[in-house]
């Protein structure tokens, strides 16, 4: 079809597509992380910590396939706390004899300031796509579509028959008289 | 004109397109006066379907009054009001001529590409993948409807748009769901799915005298509906899906049960739930057949599985072995709504069933985009969009 277009408005909000930029850069953090631990480690001058290093890359697939799926807010949350792991894991790096404890402090910067794009992200998806856990519940009780009670309908179309090819029911013998039985729970 | 377009995964827009035109000379245009968003439409939306494109105008629930027709069309006029079925059927085919409209073997444009799909071909669908004829939809201002003289259903003008509207999928849809159960007085149909289909499931069924209809859900807004119309309703959330249906049957299971959820299901707390997320997140599954399962297993021997829920590729851990050695009979396929229509809108005109029962929001088509979050999302109580161009 691929028809010119101009267009007015979108299903997708900031929100929306702040998330799934998130998540194209877990997805890449991730691969770095578990592809290269030593290379992330000596840059921070926090060698040793390759296995904390690869965790943090394996949580990153998963925030970030979480954040590209069709209900990214439980993700973008747990990037949130991702980055508060993350930031507790680079303060250890901050101790004096660390010689690349600059780049510890750059990274937390980093790390902050994602965090916040997060958090601002994840807050605006939970407005726009959780529905609210102690929200108005509509009452349709009253829809039933029939134009007398629900109970009073059964049969109604009786006159119908089912059509040769889509019979179904097997077995030939008489069917087991019904058991009283309600239609619906407000029957009695 | 305006129209709702897909561009990728969530992203619905009210675009400018240009206005359809006649291709063929059994063509006709429609100018659409209501819409509906449908839920096989979300699953487009979550990009779920392969197959779609950027542009692709959206929509196969929708009616309207014919502007233009082709010179070899000759059951409709300029005027007429029409409800247009979402198959798109040739009439003429060995398929359509025995009922089965929904794999019509003439309406598919891109059949080499649903051969490919599906080793057979299906019908040419409205505002769906190109795998079913990449044909523009109808949420939009107007809309070429191929096939014309068989594809569409002339209505009163006695009957509201809201009435007769949902002739075009959902009622049909219910309707051929519990149809091909072939209901016995003695049943118990179990539904799985509350959302439009699953409500027009459970009247059918009820119209159809089961003895027995229970609705399984989790949104209590669509339950207090379901019970509305005559469903035992069970929330999966708060109880044993299979225990209660256990319990109502005494033990036996129900006879006949129906998937009106799909390929999305939602059974959060079910541990083959979550296997099925995390096989969809990494692209090794693409259906999630929660209820298939659920159905294969709580079903009475020698019971009826109808499937009207859409699914798009590949379901695993399917237990084959119960459907097999239970003995189970599987009907599935997207509705024949042509072979209903007649019937189901004297039904409506009699006052047996007023279909509007379902609507639970009215926007015009430029708020669109913004309703398919909505419904997506369960916001706002929403069971039913209806949209005016």
């Amino acid at each position: 079809m691929n028809h010119p277009h101009t267009s007015a408005t979108s299903s997708l909000a900031t929100a929306d597509r702040v998330a799934r930029g998130l998540g194209y850069f877990s997805l890449g953090l991730g691969l770095l992380e578990l592809a290269s631990p030593r290379l992330v480690t000596r840059s921070l001058g926090m060698e040793g910590a390759e296995a904390l290093v690869r965790a943090a890359g394996a949580r990153e697939l998963l925030t970030g396939l979480g954040a590209l799926g069709v209900n990214p807010t439980p993700a973008l949350w747990g990037r949130v706390a991702g980055d508060a792991l993350d930031l507790a894991t680079l303060a250890s790096g901050l101790s004096p004899d660390n010689p690349k404890r600059d780049n510890v402090k750059a990274a937390m910067a980093v790390v902050l300031g994602t965090a916040l794009v997060d958090a601002m992200a994840a807050r605006a998806l939970s407005e726009r796509h959780v529905r609210p856990r102690h929200g108005y519940i509509a009452d349709y009780s009253q829809c039933s579509g029939f134009p007398r009670p629900a109970a009073a309908m059964r049969g109604e179309a009786s006159d119908f028959e089912t059509p040769a090819d889509m019979r179904a029911d097997i077995g030939s013998g008489p069917r087991p008289a019904p058991v009283p039985i309600r239609l619906s729970d407000t029957d009695q | 004109m305006k129209a709702l377009c897909w561009h990728g995964k969530n992203d619905i827009r009210y675009d400018t397109v240009p206005d359809p035109s006649i291709e063929d000379a059994r063509d006709a245009i429609v100018k659409v006066s209501s819409c509906a968003i449908c839920g096989s439409d979300l699953h487009l939306y979550d990009h779920f379907i392969p197959g779609m494109e950027h542009g692709d105008v959206m929509g196969h629930e929708f009616m309207g009054e014919v502007v233009e027709v082709g010179a070899d069309t000759k059951r409709l006029k300029v005027g007429d009001r029409v409800v247009v079925p979402f198959t798109i059927v040739c009439g003429e085919c060995e398929q359509c001529r025995r009922g089965n409209f929904s794999v019509c073997e003439r309406s598919n444009r891109n059949k080499a590409l649903g051969d490919k799909a599906f080793g057979h071909a299906t019908a040419g669908l409205f505002g769906y993948t190109h795998l079913t004829g990449g044909y523009a939809g109808g949420q939009a201002e107007y809309v070429r409807v191929p096939f014309a003289d068989t594809t569409h259903v002339k209505v009163p003008d006695s009957l509201s748009d809201e009435q007769v509207l949902f002739l075009g999928d959902i009622f049909p849809t219910g309707w051929q769901a519990v149809v091909q159960c072939d209901i016995q007085p003695t049943d118990t149909v179990a539904i799985w799915g509350a959302g439009p289909v699953g409500q027009f499931c459970v009247r059918s069924a009820v119209l159809l005298g089961a003895r027995q209809v229970v609705c399984i859900d989790r949104v209590p807004e669509r339950l207090s509906m379901a019970a509305a119309g005559g469903a035992i309703t069970i929330d999966f959330d708060e109880e044993s899906v299979l225990e209660r249906l256990e319990e109502l049957t005494h033990g036996k299971g129900p006879e006949k049960c129906i998937d009106a959820v799909g390929l999305e299901a939602h059974a959060t707390r079910s541990l083959d739930s979550m296997y099925d997320r995390a096989k969809q997140a990494v692209m090794l599954e693409t259906d999630r057949p929660h209820v298939l399962r659920e159905m294969i297993y709580v079903c009475r021997p020698a019971g009826v599985l109808s499937v009207p829920g859409v699914y798009g590729g590949l379901v695993d851990k399917l237990p084959f072995g119960a459907l097999m050695n239970k003995g189970l009979t599987l009907r599935t396929g997207q509705t024949h709504v042509r072979r209903w229509t007649d019937d189901l809108l004297r039904r409506i005109e009699e006052g047996q069933i007023d279909p509007s029962f379902v609507i639970t929001h009215t926007v015009g088509l430029e708020q669109g985009p913004d309703m398919y979050r909505v419904f997506r999302d369960k916001l706002d109580n929403c069971i039913k969009v209806v949209l005016k161009p």
